[in-house]
């Protein structure tokens, strides 16, 4: 089960209005790349993998996962919340506005609602852990265009912080391929 | 927020996420041993900031995990999202 702990990972300040850049940062929110994806994706992988601690970092870091999606929420309604309609109008947000309003919803950038065909669960350690260390390094580049596209200095110091934490989880996903390697060759199949 | 509060709940998150850091590096190294006397500290200090901070503003945790004075404290504003 889950415990919810009322309160961020880390706090997210938001200097400016502008829902174009929320708009951008629904990218991480929805996204193929995304946070969400990323905690489904670990969280999904967790059930045959025959070690302990690749059972452990699935669980750690698809939870961690979900306090970032929460975070980019943050970032998306701080962005919007006070936005006046005149505001939201002939911006890319304007699309969003007309289904949610200003609440927060799992679509990408142009708007393509999320799709669990981001992501894989193979019952294959090897393959899926690869596949982990490719979302993390994606996730990074994504990170990395936004911080490019941010002229909002609170906004970029959260994506800055969460770019951050893609490179420790790409680390720690390698480690564990590792340790599922060496446990492949002390325990053969055939 | 006042800012008292906010440097109270900034502690907790410093702390907090070096106990993230701490926990998913033991998932890969779970033989060192001062990282997992680090661990061990750093939740006794999680511990003592967060009874501190919960009896000035309530609950940080559901599920039963933190008390609440009366009345109900779980959903007094500001949330997450609005601090
Ligand atoms: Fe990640």
């Amino acid at each position: 089960m889950w415990v919810y702990e009322k309160k961020l990972e880390y706090p997210v300040r938001v200097d400016t209005c502008n829902p174009a850049l929320a708009q951008m940062i629904l990218e991480q929110f929805g996204g193929a790349d995304g946070e969400l994806a990323a905690a489904l994706r670990y969280l999904t992988q967790r059930y045959y993998m025959p070690i302990g601690e690749a059972k452990a970092i699935l669980t750690d870091i698809g939870t961690e996962e979900l306090a970032h999606w929460e975070m980019i929420a943050t970032l998306a309604w701080k962005l919007v919340k006070d936005a006046p309609v005149t505001k939201i109008k002939g911006t890319p947000f304007e699309a969003h506005f007309a289904d949610h309003g200003r609440n927060p919803f799992p679509h990408n950038a142009a708007g393509n609602p999320f799709s669990a065909t981001y992501f894989n669960a193979k019952s294959d350690p090897i393959a899926d852990m690869h596949e982990n260390m490719a979302a993390e390094e994606k996730a990074r580049a994504t990170y990395e265009h936004l911080i490019q596209l941010s002229d909002d200095p609170g906004v970029t110091d959260t994506l800055r912080f969460l770019r951050q934490r893609e490179v420790v989880h790409f680390q720690r996903f390698g480690e564990t391929l590792e340790l599922l390697k060496e446990h492949k060759e002390r325990k053969p199949f055939y | 927020m006042d800012n008292k509060r906010r440097n109270m709940l900034e502690e907790i998150q410093a702390v907090g996420f070096v106990l993230i850091e701490l926990n998913l590096y033991l998932d890969t190294h779970p033989n060192d041993e001062r990282a997992l006397r680090e661990f061990n500290t750093y939740s006794q200090q999680l511990k003592r900031l967060r009874t501190q901070y919960e009896a000035q503003y309530g609950p940080l945790l559901n599920s039963g995990l933190s008390p609440s004075q009366f009345p109900w404290k779980w959903i007094n504003e500001p949330w997450p999202w609005d601090m």
